[in-house]
C-alpha cells in the first residue's frame, strides 16, 4: 500500500479468483477512485452497452406508458382477467417483483449481521435493486384496482364516507407490509449512501456535482462521534430489516394462504414464499451484477468469490423451494381432500396449463442442480444463464400458483380459463423496462459499490490476522 | 502562514489544531495519547469507521438505541391501537363470527408499524444527534480535509478544551508524527 499516491494507482482490474473479495494492490484511494470514477466518467465515455441497454429499457418504459394510458381509459377489461381468474398477471408480477426485492435486504441486512465479507461490494447494488423492484411491484396492485386514482382509499385516514380499511384482511396487511418495506429499503439504502455522498462531494470536479452531492451528504464529515452513532443506527436497521424481509413475503403469501381456495390454502406458503423470494432475488442480482461488472471493469471488486457465494445461496434456497413443491404435492395426496387433490392433478397434467408446471420444475429445480458442480459455479456465462432460467422459473411459479388455482374452483360452473392479452404482456415488459432503466441510471449516477465499506475491506485485508484465503 | 503572527491572546479565533495521518492505527494511537495527556474536547475524522476510535477520544453514547426502542414501542402500540380503534370503535363489523377485538389479526400491522417507526427513528435520530444536516463546519476550512472522505485520518483538538494552548498543543501533536499539523479557522 502506498499512501503517497496522489491519484489512483493503476490497479489491474483482474479477478483475483475465488478466495478474495478484493483484487490485489488496492488502497483507500484506489477503491475510492475506481468506484467514484464510474460516476465522474465523462458522459460520452460511458460504456456503449450502457447506452444500448438504457435505450432498450426506455423503449419498454414507453410501452408501459401506452399500456397504462389505455388501462386508465378503458379499465381492467383490456387485460385477460375474467371471473374466476380475477387476479391474473397483475398479481403474478406483483409477487415476482416483491420476491426479487428480497435479495437486496437479505444481502445488506442478514449478511451484515452474519459478518459475511463477500456482502460488501454487492450490497449497495442489490439495495438499489430492491428499491426499484418494490417500485415495480407496487404499481401492479394499484393498476389492478380498477380505479387506480382511488388507491389512497387503502390507507386508514379519516374520511367523509366514515369508512375504514379492514385490518383483519391480508390485503390490508399487504398495504402495510409493502409500504413499510419500500420505506425501510429506501432509508437503508440512503443511510448507506451518506458517507459516499460526502466522498463524491469532495471528489466532484464541477460545482454543480459538488452542490448536489454536498446537499445529499448533509455535511457529513466522517467524525468519529458520527461514525459511532451511524454504525449503531446501521446495525439496528439491519436487525429490524431482517424480520421485516421475512414478514413481507409471509404477508404476501397470506394473501393466498388465508383464502380457502385449493392450491392456495396451505400452511407451507410463508416459508416457501420467503425462500422463493430470496431465490429469485439472488438470480436477479447475478443477472444484473455480471454484465455491470464486465462493462465497468469491476472484476477486482466483484470477484469470483461473490459470484460463487451467490450461486451457492441460489442453490440452497432453490432446494428449499423444491422441498416446498414436494410438500405441496405430498399434502395434496396425504390430506385426502378431494378438492386439494384435484387442484394438483389439474396443475400437473389434467389442466390447460400443465406445461407451465413442468417448465417451472425444469427451470427452478432441474437446471439449477448444475450449480453443485464447482466448474459450473466458476463459469460466469453458466451462472448468468442459470440465473436467467431461475428468473423465468420463479415467474412461472407465481403464474402456476395464481392462475391454475383460480381456474378450477370448487364448483364446475365457476371454472374458466385465463389468457393474457397483449396489454398484460405490455404492462409486464414495461415494468421490466422501468426496473432496468432505473438500474442503468443508478450505476451511472451514484456509487454502485459502497466505497466506505470497501475501505474497511482494504483495511481488513491489510491486517495479516484477518487475511482471507492465505 | 497566520500562525507566526498570531498572539496567544487571539486563541478564540482558532477552532482547533488538526493533525493528519496516513493510516488508522497511528490516529488511534494519537487519540489515546491525547486523551492520556488530558485533552477532552477533540474529534477524529476518518473515511470509514475505525474500531475503537470513539472509545479512544472518550466518546460514549447509547441514545440511538434508546430512541429506536422508544420508536419501536410507539410504532407497535400505535399500529395495534389503530387496528383496535378501527375494528372496535370506528367501523365495528363482525367478520366470521369473531369478536370485534380480534387481536391475532392485528399482529402483522402491529409488527410492520413497529419496524417502520423504529427504522425511521434510527435514521432521523442518528442524523439529529449528529447535528446533521449541517451546512457549515470549520474543519472544512483545512485544505487537506477533502481527503478525510478518501484516504486520510485526522485528529482535531478543539480550542474549547481547557488544556488547549496553541503552542503547547501544537508541540504535543507534532510528537505524534503526523504528516502535518494545521490550524483550523473557525
Amino acid at each position: 500500500m502506498n499512501p503517497e499516491d496522489q491519484e489512483s494507482s493503476a490497479v489491474a482490474t483482474l479477478d483475483p479468483g475465488p478466495d478474495k473479495v478484493i483484487g490485489p494492490g488496492h488502497d483507500y484511494g484506489s477503491v475510492t477512485d475506481e468506484i467514484g470514477g464510474v460516476v465522474f466518467m465523462p458522459f460520452l465515455k460511458t460504456p456503449r452497452q450502457l447506452f444500448t441497454g438504457f435505450a432498450c429499457a426506455f423503449v419498454l418504459v414507453n410501452l408501459l406508458m401506452v399500456a397504462v394510458t389505455w388501462l386508465f381509459v378503458r379499465g381492467v377489461g383490456i387485460w385477460g382477467i375474467v371471473i374466476p381468474v380475477a387476479w391474473g398477471f397483475a398479481i403474478v408480477n406483483f409477487v415476482w417483483w416483491i420476491g426479487i426485492g428480497h435479495a437486496g435486504t437479505l444481502i445488506s441486512a442478514i449478511l451484515l449481521l452474519l459478518k459475511q465479507d463477500w456482502r460488501t461490494s454487492i450490497n449497495r447494488f442489490s439495495e438499489a435493486m430492491t428499491l426499484f423492484a418494490v417500485a415495480c411491484a407496487g404499481m401492479f396492485p394499484i393498476l389492478h384496482l380498477g380505479r387506480p386514482w382511488l388507491a389512497y382509499w387503502l390507507l386508514p385516514y379519516p374520511n367523509t364516507m366514515w369508512l375504514w380499511p379492514q385490518p383483519r384482511s391480508p390485503l390490508i396487511w399487504d398495504v402495510f407490509a409493502v409500504s413499510t418495506y419500500a420505506t425501510v429499503s429506501f432509508i437503508f439504502w440512503f443511510t448507506g449512501l451518506i458517507p459516499d455522498f460526502a466522498t463524491m462531494r469532495d471528489k466532484a470536479g464541477n460545482s454543480l456535482a459538488q452542490k448536489i452531492f454536498g446537499t445529499l451528504a448533509m455535511g457529513w464529515r466522517g467524525s468519529a462521534k458520527h461514525w459511532a452513532r451511524y454504525q449503531k443506527a446501521y446495525l439496528l436497521l439491519a436487525g429490524l430489516s431482517t424480520p421485516l424481509v421475512v414478514s413481507v413475503h409471509s404477508v404476501v403469501s397470506f394473501d393466498f394462504a388465508v383464502a380457502i381456495l385449493p392450491g392456495w390454502h396451505t400452511t407451507i406458503f410463508p416459508p416457501y414464499f420467503v425462500a422463493g423470494a430470496i431465490y429469485s432475488g439472488f438470480a436477479m442480482v447475478l443477472t444484473l451484477a455480471i454484465p455491470v461488472r464486465r462493462w465497468y471493469h469491476l472484476e477486482d471488486l466483484i470477484t469470483m468469490r461473490h459470484i460463487e457465494c451467490m450461486a451457492k445461496v441460489m442453490l440452497g434456497t432453490g432446494l428449499i423451494v423444491a422441498y416446498g413443491y414436494a410438500m405441496e404435492a405430498f399434502m395434496a395426496w396425504y390430506s385426502g381432500g378431494i378438492y386439494e387433490r384435484y387442484a394438483f392433478v389439474n396443475r400437473m397434467w389434467a389442466g390447460g396449463y400443465w406445461w407451465t408446471y413442468w417448465v417451472l420444475i425444469l427451470c427452478n429445480i432441474a437446471i439449477p442442480q448444475l450449480l453443485w458442480s464447482r466448474r459450473v459455479r466458476m463459469s460466469v456465462p453458466a451462472v448468468f444463464m442459470i440465473a436467467l432460467v431461475v428468473n423465468v422459473g420463479m415467474w412461472l411459479e407465481r403464474f402456476v400458483i395464481v392462475v391454475t388455482s383460480l381456474t378450477r374452483d370448487f364448483v364446475p360452473s365457476s371454472w374458466g380459463m385465463y389468457y393474457p392479452t397483449i396489454w398484460d404482456w405490455s404492462t409486464y415488459l414495461g415494468t421490466i423496462g422501468v426496473f432496468l432503466s432505473l438500474m442503468f441510471l443508478f450505476v451511472r449516477g451514484l456509487p454502485a459499490i459502497s466505497i466506505f465499506e470497501m475501505r474497511e475491506v482494504v483495511h481488513h485485508e491489510a491486517e495479516p490476522v484477518h487475511a482471507h484465503g492465505d | 502562514m497566520p500562525t507566526e503572527t498570531r498572539a496567544s491572546g487571539q486563541l478564540e479565533r482558532v477552532y482547533g489544531l488538526m493533525a493528519e495521518f496516513d493510516q488508522p492505527e497511528p490516529l488511534l494511537e494519537a487519540a489515546r495519547r491525547a486523551r492520556a495527556e488530558g485533552y477532552r474536547n477533540m474529534d477524529a475524522y476518518t473515511p470509514m469507521p475505525v474500531e475503537g476510535l470513539a472509545d479512544a477520544i472518550g466518546f460514549r453514547t447509547s441514545w440511538v438505541e434508546r430512541l429506536v426502542f422508544l420508536g419501536g414501542v410507539a410504532g407497535g402500540t400505535g399500529g395495534f391501537m389503530l387496528c383496535w380503534w378501527i375494528t372496535v370503535i370506528a367501523y365495528p363489523h363482525i367478520v366470521a363470527g369473531r369478536p370485534l377485538n380480534s387481536w391475532p389479526a392485528y399482529v402483522p400491522i402491529t409488527f410492520e408499524s413497529m419496524v417502520l417507526i423504529a427504522c425511521i427513528t434510527a435514521v432521523v435520530g442518528m442524523l439529529a444527534l449528529n447535528g446533521l444536516p449541517q451546512p457549515y463546519h470549520p474543519v472544512f476550512n483545512v485544505a487537506q480535509f477533502a481527503r478525510a472522505s478518501r484516504d486520510r485520518f485526522f485528529l482535531c483538538i478543539e480550542s474549547t478544551d481547557p488544556k488547549f494552548d496553541l503552542e503547547a498543543t501544537r508541540t504535543f501533536l507534532e510528537q505524534l508524527q503526523p504528516r502535518e499539523v494545521t490550524e483550523v479557522e473557525p
